[in-house]
């Protein structure tokens, strides 16, 4: 059995392009096999929370700060999009890059915020900036109509063409967003700031003394964050076409965290599959009804009681993946070892 | 001139004076180490030297400029790169991550690049990884750069320490009781190891508490008693300074240092 | 009118301070956030329904809360907790597993009391007492003796039991305290108790002022109490209770002067306010990171 694993990982591994470019393929083709607009949308809120979780990954699994108030910066994207729409009458794309700009901005002072402290004390903040920016969207009624919340906000449109979920276009928009959400995570974690970012979840002290700026990373992680919350937090307006505060609760934030953990702390894949599983759990338990929270309370508690690293997480067994032209000696004569 | 020149540095937490005016040097290509009984100010010593506590009094002055009360980061730039007491790796990044970590103050791209895996971002990372790997390799540590940190053996994770210290470009490597919880003939190989940095054109600062240990490789060495620094010079001079030989084994000729 | 808005802060603050510190003893100890607390205070408020329901006289139903809500936080301890400790694994896996916790507690709750409001009986209702033009309620009154005294036994607990100074030992340093023989398990277990012991208490008197218990009252207050444990310096028993009266003393300022709706964010806007200005809270101390 281990060894069938082992096996169809590192074939995984091997073919990994061509696997994601089959499973893009698929997706892709995914609405022309005529499911319902119930599915789509179901399908279209998994996309929605990869992206959120994508973005609280890098802040919680990357640099090992757990934020309990992620959806304060999706709230945050939600409304900023849904006002340029609404009030300015901007088209979807303009609303977007308002939500983009508007989201890192609050990601950079929630960041600013939370700088200097750890653990817990990190933790708390986070959360009350997400209470309190529940709160303002409640109490701001000039701008944000208050309890009552936005409505009527238009449907995204790509040249000229609305899209809904039985056009499936509000299913290929947010297909690309996930996709580019996923290029953009990698190509940052694969590199400098990544490696900055991952040793001030290490040691941060440590990373402090190899002269990496550890407070302006944390600045920019959060507010790197806080710009793709926005992308999905104005995908999410322009879908739904109503937003209140209400949609961005202590529950949301809390699904958000649960789905990094449990697909896995600092993988990528995972969050996605965290996302499927979160999303499509519940609506799949339907039958389940008034149980289905408890279910759920149960598969959090036996999933860290027994793989707490999350579905896809744990540190990887294959060895670093040098950049092209680099010379190391061990890796020549594994070559050669394999090749005799 | 010096490269490292600490004048009379004073560090006071609450009442007490845990470091009272030291004052000592260091020439580049040189092996100096200060020794001292536990709890001396030795690593308060270094503590400072590195940014992480603010000097109460005197001046730092690496390479010409001063460097006191700056910040650990902008230390860092200026050429001084450290090792801890207790091993201070990225435990769940690889070998040769954690000396790439080193590097990063000298890996030269933006964040555009990095999003858009530019030439500059490709040329930066290669640039980055071939010279964690010739430096493991020159401490023969070649084979084991796809090792996480945590999985290292004691003595290697030292090396791996230092490694990352050299990635920064420092011209000054200042090493925190390296042979912490090593035993004889580990600390026999590593303070061979150190002279090895030496011999390659490093210039060390070492702080030990064993002062045998660094007799052999020090060129100068300094000795601290309770904050103050008490002799310096020679390792044959300061082993036959009678202050050095009461610190070290007490008025009563009982051993103290241990605790 | 400012002194009677002072008042009920003040009545108010007491049961935040009540959670605070129920957060407090576990913080202290374990270094959790222990996001459970809040459904565990909602299923002290249920016990406290079901047993003066059944008529069992208010001194039986008062010490039938406390135990069957601290045995409750006893088992959560032992059996979600405990193996994960055990196998040392990081906090973030404890934080999710409590509020794992904190779902099955309340959805259970929802399952066997049902989703609605239900009414609980006032306790000890014996007429106002009005003291130069502030009227102060005897529930009120009675909230504030009652929680006064359990501050006063939890400060006794652990600054003058051989158990409150294991508990002390345990939190400064647990591999020590165990060395020098003291059972850390079982302190834990016991500061669950206590913690769960204090929930309990919060729950019923809260039950009481407002005469409702339903399912979901754990998650705002919870939250809220959590909010004015860190803000006083998590960890800190004083600090907890004087984090608790900011809070509640803010909250019945807020209403007045602000309206409800803010009042439901003020305890978090002063935390933020506070931990901006010192990150480990009003009474928390600073720790010195070694190198």
């Amino acid at each position: 059995m281990k060894s069938i694993v082992s096996t169809a990982s590192n074939f995984m591994h091997k073919n990994k392009l061509w696997l994601l470019l089959a499973i893009i393929a698929v997706l892709v083709i995914l609405p022309f096999f005529g499911l319902s607009s119930y599915l789509i949308r179901v399908l279209c809120m998994i996309a929605t929370y990869s992206i959120l979780a994508l973005s609280l990954n890098l802040i919680t699994g990357f640099m090992g700060q757990t934020s309990m108030g992620h959806a304060a910066l999706y709230c945050i994207g939600a409304y900023a999009g849904a006002l340029f729409s609404t009030r300015l009458g901007t088209n979807f794309w303009i609303s977007l890059i308002a939500a983009i700009v508007v989201g890192a901005l609050a990601g950079a002072f929630e960041g600013f915020v939370t700088m200097n402290l750890s653990g817990s004390y990190m933790t708390v903040t986070t959360l009350a900036f997400a209470q309190v920016v529940t709160m303002v969207a409640q109490n701001w009624t000039s701008l944000t109509n208050g309890p009552l919340g936005i409505k009527s906000i238009p449907r995204p449109t790509f040249f000229g063409i609305e899209l809904t979920t039985n056009n499936g276009g509000l299913y290929w928009l947010v297909l690309a967003f996930l996709i580019l959400t996923v290029l953009f995570v990698t190509a940052i974690i694969n590199s400098k700031m990544g490696r900055a970012v991952i040793a001030i979840k290490e040691d941060e002290l440590a990373a402090k003394l190899m002269g990496i700026e550890t407070k302006r990373y944390r600045i920019a992680v959060v507010a790197i964050a806080g710009a793709l919350a926005g992308v999905a937090g104005c995908y999410y307006a322009h879908m739904s076409r109503y937003v209140d505060p209400k949609v961005f609760s202590f529950d949301i934030s809390m699904t958000i965290l649960t789905i990094v953990i449990f697909g896995g702390l600092a993988s990528i894949p995972g969050s996605i599959l965290g996302a499927i599983i979160m999303v499509a759990f519940p609506e799949a338990l339907q039958f389940l009804s008034e149980y289905r929270f408890l279910v759920y309370g149960f598969i959090l508690v036996i999933m860290m009681r027994f793989r707490p690293q999350g579905v896809l997480g744990g540190l990887s067994k294959q060895p670093y993946k040098l950049p092209a032209g680099v010379k190391s000696k061990a890796r020549e004569a594994a070559a050669q070892a394999k090749e005799a | 001139m010096a490269l490292l020149e600490v004048n009379e540095i004073t560090k006071v937490f609450g009442g007490l004076t845990a470091v009272d005016k030291v004052s000592f040097k260091v020439e580049p290509g040189e092996i100096v180490s200060i020794i001292g009984p536990n709890g001396a100010g030795k690593t308060t010593i270094f503590n400072m030297l590195t940014g992480v506590y603010k000097v109460d009094n005197g001046s730092i002055n690496f390479d010409g400029k001063a460097i006191h009360n700056t910040s650990p980061q902008h230390i860092v730039h200026a050429g001084i790169a450290r090792t801890f007491q207790n091993i201070r790796l990225f435990p769940n990044m690889r070998v040769i991550e954690n000396v790439m970590i080193g590097n990063h103050i000298n890996t030269k791209y933006g964040f555009l690049d990095e999003v858009f895996r530019t030439p500059r971002f490709r040329k930066g990372e290669r640039e980055c990884a071939q010279k964690a790997i010739d430096i493991l390799e020159s401490l023969d540590l070649g084979d084991q750069i796809d090792n996480y940190a945590k999985n290292l053996p004691y003595g290697m994770q030292r090396k791996v320490e230092i490694a990352r210290a050299i990635a920064t470009n420092a011209k000054l490597i200042i090493l925190d009781e390296p042979a912490a919880g090593m035993n004889p003939q580990e600390s026999e190989e590593l303070m061979e190891f150190i002279r090895s940095l030496r011999d390659k054109g490093h210039t060390i600062l070492l702080i030990e508490h064993d002062m045998n240990l660094v007799m052999q490789i020090s060129d100068r060495i300094y000795v601290i008693e309770y904050g103050k620094k008490i002799a310096e010079g020679l390792p044959a001079e300061v082993a036959h300074n009678p202050r050095v030989i009461t610190a070290y084994l007490g008025s009563g000729g009982i051993s103290k240092d241990e605790e | 009118m400012i002194a009677q808005q002072l008042v009920y802060g003040v009545i108010l603050g007491m049961v935040y301070a009540l959670l605070a510190v129920g957060y407090s003893l576990v913080f202290g100890i374990l270094r959790l956030l222990n996001m459970s607390h809040g459904s565990v205070y909602a299923f002290g408020a249920h016990m406290a329904l079901m047993a003066v329901t059944l008529t069992w006289g208010l001194p039986a139903a008062f010490i039938f809360t406390i135990v069957a809500t601290g045995v409750l936080n006893v088992v959560i301890n032992n059996v979600v907790l405990a193996p994960l400790r055990a196998r040392n694994a990081p906090n973030i896996t404890l934080l999710i597993s409590v509020t794992g916790v904190s779902y099955i507690i309340q959805n259970g709750l929802m399952l066997t009391f049902g989703s609605t409001r239900m009414p609980f009986p006032k306790i000890f209702d014996y007429g106002n007492i009005t003291i130069g033009g502030v009227t102060i309620t005897s529930t009120q009154l009675s909230i504030l003796i009652v929680t006064l005294l359990l501050f006063a036994i939890l400060f006794l607990i652990t600054n003058c039991t051989k158990m409150g100074l294991a508990m002390r030992c345990s939190s400064q340093n647990p591999k020590a305290a165990n060395l020098v023989g003291i059972d850390v398990r079982k302190v834990v277990t016991f500061t669950f108790f206590l913690s769960g012991m204090s929930a309990a208490v919060a729950g019923y008197m809260i039950a009481g002022y407002y005469e409702m218990v339903y399912f979901t009252m754990g998650t705002a207050a919870g939250l809220k109490a959590f909010a004015a444990a860190v803000l006083g310096g998590i960890g800190v028993l004083y600090g907890s209770v004087a984090g608790g009266v900011i809070v509640g003393i803010a909250e019945a300022m807020a209403t007045t002067f602000l309206g409800s709706n803010y009042a439901e964010a003020s305890a978090y806007v002063i935390l933020f306010l506070v931990l901006l200005l010192k990150p480990s809270g009003l009474f928390g101390k600073d720790n010195l990171e070694k190198v």
